[in-house]
């Protein structure tokens, strides 16, 4: 048995975030970090666009807490993204101090770009590989912290539940099949999401829902697991995302006629250029729903895999490609053998996102003692039915920064810098604000392959593959369109009053309003 | 084009089996199937037993390195019909314990890596904490190429320094102390004692196998020998201004 102050159970943006959180504010601490892969295999790797967080001297906090409040089909929880919004320039900064590199303006200070949902440029990016760097720079990062223990590929199966307080977990070494107990004063869920439980997903096979089963299974609510995110643009086959960042960059979405035809969606009317929250840049749910009625117009065309619409880039030209979206390139060569510069690339919706979770408070802490969550995992919420793009990474940064440094009862929250303070002489001023969705880290692993697998078969006597394939077939045919407005919210046990809480600039928005 | 193609793939079990042997499966041969999409269609459907990582099957979680036909490769982006009609050879990467099968133990980079300080040390770090620090594009340019190591473990098992000399700190450990060292305001002998070591710099002797064999275009080599003229300038200087 091994014991430490804190276990983490991920070791993805959320985990690590959290990890470094605990021992920066308490370097007395052990903090064990138990992942199914290697810390630099979680599922953050793959996340490309950005990440949302005001520091533009023409934004807000108040307008990205509205764009996030919107986004959400005004189903989120309005203090967390009040504190959301607050934390996600800190969080930036600090990867920015890390040396995560960030796109740069020619004069040095971090670029931001539009996204889809935002009125405002305030999407931090790494070129098209945001979270890989995001990743890299926590792994490298937590490197020189020797309090933080790792176990890498090893495997939670159980939380220790003692008289309703979770006390550690049992894991098993994957290499070796050894089990063990790894005990605690506090358990950080940071597993990300579970989109293998869909046949077409942008999601890695890692990441299947251990940390939702787990909290579960111990009694721990689960709340919104309806609210599924489809990103409309997905390549065929593989499911492979490309990123919103090639609309945001003015890619067009056009049907088999090559028409814009989200403008016959309500969804803005068609510009040269990218305008804001319009068109190609309305919310990822609308846009994919728009796609499954254009399907059903037949105004899709057939392939082998599925209906497909095309996103033209052509009009970019290659040194905007190049520079702003190589990674959407050398997707494209590699897996779908075209090339952007010159021809249309196929998508399709693709199952992106889980917006539920285990319920947690604006702290991180779940309705179980002892037992914290952050990141995909999580629901605390600030993605309501639909999260705006760039939210999900900064968020699993603040809620991975939160719970990472609460255990040791130490005050996590501190006050966000706005735009408007003052400029230190060493830099050009910018504030930057993106949340990270860090907590889009995963679990699950390659040699997960001899014991989950293999253990499923000895149970069931069958291959989980066709049971992955069948069920959610149905579910994703339609796009979640069915989870845009939901009858109702789940309650899931403490739910945390949110609505009659107070801006700073105002009261709460309770009623939704146009896009544009 | 046939309809299918023969996957020889190496079985291993170190701990009940004297040496590994090759298992020849036919898999389905499509345009869009990596060699990846093989191994899962023999683990889903012919042999559960079979084990292998793989995650994000995009080319950027670094998981499913392997030897194709007797070449490093992440198999997520090597596909079946450039090697039509076969048979393909999958073997676990060289220069690496086997702990079953196609999985790897790659414990011994995992070790070296944080010797060479793989995180950033500013010169000016006086606890500000709430600012920017500006870079322009030409300094991220600088140092950008080598942040974009996956940790995919190609370069090692591509590198005949390191199939012979275990303690070589390695192309891609070089490569990510690089990153570091290039970075605007760090001082680039924060690693001179690490480095410049016959564990480190010194053991390459310029293959460049490394570089040939990365999936994402960082120049292991090229980052070596630049360390090596800056270890060497530094060593020409006089002692009181090292």
């Amino acid at each position: 048995m091994a014991d430490h102050d804190v276990v983490v159970v991920g070791g993805g943006g959320a985990g690590l975030r959290a990890a470094i959180a605990i021992v920066q504010a308490r370097p007395e601490l052990s903090v064990a970090v138990v992942s199914k892969v290697y810390p630099m295999r979680s599922h953050t790797v793959s996340a490309e666009g950005g990440a949302a967080g005001v520091i533009a001297g023409d934004d807000s906090l108040d307008e990205h807490a509205y764009d996030t409040v919107s986004g959400s089909d005004w189903l989120c929880d309005q203090d967390a993204v009040e504190a959301f919004v607050e934390e996600a320039p800190r969080e930036l900064l600090q990867l920015e101090h890390w040396g995560c590199p960030w796109s740069r303006q020619p004069d040095g200070e971090v670029a931001v770009r539009a996204f889809g949902g935002m009125k405002k440029m305030r999407t931090w990016f790494a070129a098209d590989k945001t979270g890989f760097h995001l990743l890299h720079t926590l792994f490298q990062t937590s490197l020189r912290y020797p309090q933080i223990v790792r176990y890498d590929e090893w495997y939670v199966t159980t939380l220790l539940v003692d008289d309703g307080r979770v006390e550690g977990v049992v894991g098993i070494e994957l290499a070796t099949g050894r089990i063990e107990a790894i005990t605690g004063r506090a358990v950080v869920l940071c597993t990300g999401g579970c989109g293998r439980v869909f046949p077409f997903t942008t999601n890695g096979n890692i990441k299947t829902g251990d940390g939702m089963a787990l909290a579960y299974r111990a009694g721990a609510p689960l709340k919104d697991m309806e609210f599924v995110q489809y990103h409309p643009t997905g390549l065929p086959f593989t499911g492979i995302l490309i990123t919103e960042a090639a609309r945001a960059e003015g890619g067009w979405l056009l049907n088999k006629d090559g028409y814009r035809y989200l403008q016959d969606y309500d969804l803005g009317a068609p510009s040269p250029t990218p305008v804001m929250r319009s068109m190609e840049l309305g919310p990822r749910d609308r846009i994919s729903q728009a796609f499954v009625h254009e399907q059903e117009k037949g105004n899709t065309v057939d392939t082998p895999y599925g209906p497909v619409v095309y996103l033209d880039l052509r009009h970019l030209g290659e040194k905007v490609i190049d520079a702003k979206l190589p990674f959407v390139r050398e997707l494209c060569r590699q897996y779908e053998r075209i090339d952007p510069v010159h021809e249309l690339i196929p998508v399709r919706p693709v199952q992106h996102y889980m917006m539920g979770g285990v319920h947690t408070d604006i702290d991180g802490a779940t309705g179980l003692a002892g037992l914290f969550a952050a990141g995909e995992v999580a629901c605390v919420s600030i993605n309501g039915a639909t999260g705006s793009a760039p939210t999900r990474c900064p968020s699993a940064w603040c809620s991975a920064a939160g719970p990472g440094s609460r255990p040791p009862s130490t005050p996590w929250r501190t006050p966000m810098p706005r735009a408007s303070r003052p400029r230190s002489p060493t830099s050009g001023g910018a504030w930057s604000t993106t949340c990270w969705r860090a907590a889009t880290v995963a679990s699950g692993s390659p040699t997960c392959a001899p014991t989950c697998s293999t253990r499923w078969r000895a149970a069931s006597g069958s291959s989980a593959t066709p049971i992955r394939c069948s069920p959610a077939s149905r579910s994703w045919a339609s796009c979640g369109s069915g989870s845009r407005r939901p009858p109702s919210r789940t309650p899931a046990g403490r739910s945390t009053p949110s609505w009659s809480r107070r801006w700073s600039s105002g009261s709460c928005w309770t009623s939704p309003r146009r896009w544009w | 084009m046939p309809d299918t193609i023969t996957l020889q793939v190496a079985r291993y079990r170190p701990e009940s089996e004297s040496a590994p042997t090759l298992q020849e499966y036919e898999v389905p041969l499509r345009e869009e199937w990596a060699v990846l999409d093989g191994l899962n269609y023999v683990k889903d459907h012919l042999d559960g037993t079979l084990s292998f990582r793989w995650s994000c099957r995009m080319g950027i979680c670094g998981s499913c390195g392997m030897t194709v036909n007797g070449d490093p490769a992440l198999t997520c982006g090597t596909f079946l019909t450039d090697y039509a009609p076969g048979p393909v050879r999958v073997e676990p990467l060289a220069n690496f314990p086997v702990i079953r099968d196609l999985v790897v133990e790659i414990d011994d980079f995992l070790h070296k890596l944080p010797e060479v300080k793989p995180w950033l040390v500013r010169d000016d770090d006086g606890g500000v904490d709430d600012v920017e620090f500006l870079q322009t594009p030409e300094q991220l340019d600088a140092y950008k190429q080598y942040s974009m190591c996956i940790n995919c473990m190609l370069c090692y098992s591509a590198c005949p320094v390191y199939g012979i000399e275990p303690d070589f700190l390695g192309p891609a450990a070089i490569a990510l102390a690089q990153r570091y060292n290039l970075a605007p305001a760090t001082s680039a002998h924060q690693r001179l004692d690490v480095l410049a070591t016959d564990a480190g710099v010194w053991a390459c002797t310029y293959v460049g196998e490394c570089t040939r064999a990365c999936p994402k275009g960082v120049d292991p080599a090229g980052a070596i020998q630049r360390y090596k003229l800056t270890a060497a300038a530094r060593t020409l200087l006089p002692w009181g201004k090292r």
